[in-house]
């Protein structure tokens, strides 16, 4: 399984954390500095790979962001790089060229497109319509705000 | 601030984001969130009921502080409110809040645990996801237990959407991961294994998952997933890359699914139907034979899709270990994939490789690629990689080519990162070692090993070789010749001298013939190292003076001299001074022919598994050396070289050494054998070392004595782990501080202690209770964990009580048990009184049994101490022996504080 994402600037600036194990924040804080330090100080075109801990470690830069996944040892490695590539997809899919800023001011927004990709650190759902169709939805929810819950059912 | 904000945008929140942004400093921020927090505080706190819409604005605000890496304190029962809201988007952020901020507040969870059972209950889908969403990212024994049963039924349930099955299959595995006990499969066993037969792949996709833990834990009850497995992914690989819709990445289809389709047969030996295996067989060719087909896309995300499938397929493979076949062509790809111009590929193939070359199939299939993971070593610009193909040089390392691989893996190490010499320098050696026939070139290996690398040989390694030398005499003149030329250079390492030391000191009389090694040129080299050196080596060498004199009469002046000489006779270390005066007195007074007994060549080691090996092992951590290898390495070990396993320092002939000497090997088997030997052990030593090591194996009690009459210090060191102890006493209660320091950089895990009153002590000392939590399983490398133990003395007691500590070090289970220094002594209260008040109580314990005696011989120098209480103490100046007698009301108090005392002169 997963254990956690991270996603961070150049400058090492976190932009989103998602722990799929629960850890004490003192961890937490650690682990991110870790993790920053780590992958910032790799040189250009290195594998994707590391070994840390029991843990691999899969990151990949887009843009000006990092992606850093941690996954368990006998997890396949190539795989993860996708798993990172299909939320960087369905990031784009949903704000439309996504870039840093996006994640920084709806921040809430990447956290329920994760969720609907993810869960408990394994695969819910690879299809990219399929997560959009569910975040639609619930944004057409948002829109309309005095909706009560039966008409939910519709989207369902 | 971007413009676009689909959905409601909260503009406060954007507002406030921006405003973080733009601050100049830390200081800054931290001002404007304190600002905000309290505008917060004051919204939720007022009079006015707060609308949904701005509850969850200031929801979000906090969350996103908290993300900052502020402390957030309040607003959970705002958020838990907004779980209640029939507006999914509170209701979503109040879901978030929970998520990221748990608290364990036991109220809070009860409100909690009931919002989610009311979406549950819902049945409405979304509602319903995010209540699963919330549990499995919360994923607490609380949550377990309200919600493990009536998962499993939404699972399976047959109006279950297709979205909430997906949700509610992770949502149990999670809960499965954290309190197993609580969900109980039983009758769903088969309708959650159908679940992969489901036509919608997005369930099947969560759903294996889940399968593939439970497989894991209950292999036979899940069996049957075996056959549905196989045509599962029989008809995925077989399809178009149209197919599947959606679920075709990058013109692969299902790739996630195949993955976990594989990994899951690989919790399952073959298959035993012939018709399900011949099915499987042909999915994997198929798998290997799409590798060598033209790439239907230039996007890297088509390959590492494929890949992944190919690689997963190859564990399978791996996994099997009976399709000679199919290894021999799984090699091969991966021979294809060890050049190709992705270094993520390289990598791969590299590790994976690994694992095919134990097999005895592909094992020479794997070592027909030597070249190219020699040329990776040597051109490879990321050290990752480079340190993957010297692992798999390792592992494809066999008589046959073990010079070669021996010989470059040498030459990478004089450029090797500093992070991963040590490794590689204990690989050497265990190659050299398991693969030598002929001993002078593990001779030689050995001595460039430390010529290259000499700080990143640790003790193990040059124990190994003296082991080796002293077991095998062909091998022991070429060795002297060796060391004595090594020496020669004008910088050599410290552990160049330690083996030159020990070698030419057992053996320089091999090459003593020739008059370019005459016995004085060989000590007159070796003394030109000495000052150089540290204590630890200078006290090796002096040993080796010794048996100099021994070997060769004619030094035996020269030598005297140097013993004699202020800087070592006064010289301020004590063992350094012990060693210069137990040497000098034997040389002069001692016989030739006790000489020559007690200074005889070291006997054979006895035959035990390589220390190096061990020491491999914990560095890679459990599992990484395969238990063949192990085996392998042991019975060849065993049967070249009758390698022993204890520590060849001149120690064991002499008087005891620091720490460093430690005897190795024998650490992990009973590290109490390792306890710091204290300084002032005679030469008489060497014939009670010669026995089995340290009688008091079951318990360590060597620090207990000391504590008689002190409560702060070192109650145990080893290699691995110091214990300090602080105690404090008032009447009849204790407190005892214990300190635990992990000595090395590796951390311990499961560390355990436990506190135990052997015998009828648990009637005497109360509750010797562990007042604060149990210490923390882990123990990272260098740091010190304490505990607090109370006491509370009820009678007078003799025994004391023991600590047991256990934990993990590397692979191996490290136990040891103390006695706790915990003395009737230490609840004594002082009284004063006149000596003729003490002479009257003195006359009134009268009866014989409460007067206890002891006459013995003074441990320590003698000085007039002063004893309070009701001691006196006679001492005798000319038999340097004391008597000590005391008095107590009780006698078995009187029996015990004796027993104590005598130690303590």
């Amino acid at each position: 399984m997963m254990r956690f994402l991270l996603l961070f600037s150049r400058q090492g600036k976190l932009r989103l954390q998602k722990w799929f194990t629960p850890i004490s924040e003192r961890e937490k804080k650690k682990i991110i500095r870790d993790m920053t330090s780590m992958v910032l100080a790799r040189q250009p075109r290195s594998c994707n790979f590391l070994h840390w801990k029991d843990l691999k470690i899969i990151y990949k830069r887009y843009a000006s962001l990092y992606f850093c996944l941690a996954i368990e040892n006998q997890e396949n490695e190539l795989l993860a790089l996708e798993v990172i590539h299909r939320y960087v997809e369905l990031l784009d899919k949903y704000f439309g060229n996504v870039c840093e800023l996006d994640i920084i001011f709806n921040f809430e927004k990447a956290y329920f497109i994760l969720d609907e990709f993810l869960m408990g650190g394994e695969i819910q759902e690879t299809s990219k319509q399929m997560v959009n169709r569910s975040i639609e939805a619930s944004d057409m929810l948002q829109e309309d705000d005095n909706s009560d819950w039966y008409e939910v059912e519709l989207f369902g | 601030m971007p413009a676009v904000s689909k959905g409601d945008g909260m503009r406060g929140l954007a507002v406030f984001i921006s405003d973080i942004r733009n601050c100049k400093s830390k200081e800054a921020e931290i001002k404007r969130i304190n600002k905000e927090l309290a505008n917060i505080r004051s919204k939720f706190k007022g009079d006015k009921a707060l609308d949904g819409y701005s509850k969850k604005k200031y929801v979000c605000k906090l969350l996103f502080i908290f993300l900052l890496g502020h402390d957030i304190d309040f607003g959970h029962m705002e958020a838990v409110n907004l779980l209640s809201s029939n507006k999914y988007t509170e209701k979503q952020i109040g879901y978030l809040f929970i998520s990221v901020l748990v608290n364990s507040n036991s109220e809070l969870i009860r409100l909690i645990n009931n919002a989610i059972k009311n979406d549950l209950s819902s049945r409405n889908p979304t509602f319903m996801c995010l209540a699963l969403h919330c549990i499995a990212n919360v994923g607490s024994r609380e949550m377990a237990e309200a919600f493990a049963s009536e998962i499993p039924r939404i699972l399976v349930a047959g109006d279950t959407m297709d979205s909430v099955k997906q949700s509610a299959a992770l949502c149990l595995l999670r809960l499965y991961k954290t309190s197993p006990d609580l969900v109980l499969m039983g009758e769903w066993t088969s309708r959650v294994v159908h679940l992969l037969n489901d036509q919608h792949m997005g369930v099947v996709t969560a759903a294996i998952s889940l399968i593939t833990c439970l497989s894991q834990k209950n292999p036979d009850e899940f069996k049957t997933c075996v056959s549905l497995a196989v045509s599962r992914l029989s008809r995925i690989v077989s399809s178009a890359s149209t197919d599947l819709q959606d679920y075709t990445y990058y013109f692969v289809p299902a790739p996630w699914l195949s993955c976990k389709l594989l990994r899951l047969l690989q919790c399952y030996p073959p298959p035993e139907d012939g018709a399900v295996k011949g099915r499987l067989v042909e999915c994997l060719e198929t798998i290997l034979n799409k590798a060598q087909e033209p790439p239907k896309s230039k996007k890297v995300q088509h390959s590492n899709a494929k890949n992944a499938i190919l690689f997963e397929a190859i564990s399978l493979i791996i996994h099997y270990d009976s399709e000679p076949n199919l290894l021999v062509r799984a090699c091969n790809q991966l021979g294809q994939f060890l050049q190709h111009r992705e270094t993520n590929l390289r990598y791969l193939a590299l590790e994976s490789m690994c694992t095919l070359a134990s097999s005895e199939f592909s094992h020479e299939a794997v070592k027909t690629h030597i070249e190219t993971v020699i040329n990776a070593l040597k051109t490879e610009r990321d050290v990752s990689v480079r340190q993957r193909a010297a692992d798999l040089l390792y592992a494809m390392c066999d008589r046959s080519n073990a010079k070669q691989i021996v010989a470059e893996m040498l030459s990478y190490l004089e450029t090797a990162d500093y992070s991963i010499r040590e490794e590689m320098v204990l690989k050497v050696a265990i190659l050299a070692e398991k693969y030598a026939v002929d001993y002078s070139w593990y001779v030689d290996t050995i001595l460039n090993l430390i010529r290259i690398a000499g700080d990143y040989v640790s003790e193990e390694v040059w124990y190994r070789v003296i082991q080796i030398v002293i077991n095998r005499d062909d091998v022991q003149g070429y060795a002297a010749k060796t060391v004595f030329e090594a020496l020669q250079a004008p910088a050599c390492h410290e552990n160049m001298v330690k083996v030159g030391g020990y070698i030419l000191g057992e053996f320089g009389n091999l090459i003593a013939g020739d008059p370019r090694s005459s016995p004085l040129v060989q000590f007159n080299l070796l003394h030109s190292k000495f000052h150089l050196c540290s204590v630890p080596t200078r006290a090796l060498l002096l040993s080796a003076y010794i048996k100099f004199i021994n070997l060769f009469p004619e030094t035996k002046a020269t030598i005297q001299e140097v013993l004699r000489c202020d800087s070592q006779i006064r010289n301020s270390d004590v063992e350094l001074q012990q060693r210069a005066v137990e040497y000098l007195k034997l040389s002069s007074i001692a016989s030739t022919d006790v000489l020559a007994t007690v200074l005889e060549e070291m006997p054979p080691f006895p035959e035990r598994e390589s220390s190096i090996l061990a020491k491999l092992k914990k560095k890679k951590g459990p599992g990484a050396v395969s238990v063949t290898e192990l085996e392998d390495s042991k019975r060849e070990g065993g049967e070249l070289n009758g390698g022993g396993d204890r520590g060849p320092d001149t120690a064991a002939m002499a008087s005891t050494p620091s720490p460093s000497a430690d005897l190795l090997g024998i650490r992990s088997a009973a590290p109490v054998g390792a306890a710091p030997a204290s300084a002032g052990s005679l030469l008489v030593d060497v014939f009670s070392e010669a026995g089995p090591i340290a009688p008091s194996a079951a318990v360590n009690d060597d620090g207990f004595l000391r504590f008689v009459c002190k409560n702060n210090g070192v109650l145990f060191e080893n290699q691995l782990l110091q214990i300090g102890i602080k105690s404090e006493y008032r009447q009849n209660l204790g407190r005892m501080y214990l300190f635990y320091g992990n000595k090395t950089s590796v951390q311990f895990a499961s560390f355990t202690t436990t506190v135990s009153c052997p015998g009828e002590l648990q009637s005497h000392i109360l509750s010797m209770h562990l007042c604060t939590k149990p210490v923390e399983p882990l123990v990272e490398g260098g740091a010190q964990i304490q505990q607090v133990l109370n006491i509370e003395c009820l009678t007078d007691f003799s025994d004391a009580p023991l600590l047991n500590i256990k934990f993990r070090y590397g692979g191996a289970l490290q136990n040891l048990t103390l006695k706790l220094p915990v003395t009737i002594n230490k609840f004594f209260q002082p009284t004063e009184m006149t000596s003729s008040d003490f002479f009257q109580r003195w006359k009134q314990l009268s009866q014989p049994q409460q007067e206890a005696q002891k006459i013995f011989k003074a441990n320590h120098s003698m000085d007039t101490e002063v004893l309070k209480a009701k001691v006196r103490q006679n001492v005798t100046p000319h038999s340097i022996m004391y008597r000590l007698t005391l008095r107590c009301s009780k006698d078995s108090v009187s029996r015990r504080l004796c027993e104590l005392l005598a130690e303590q002169f």
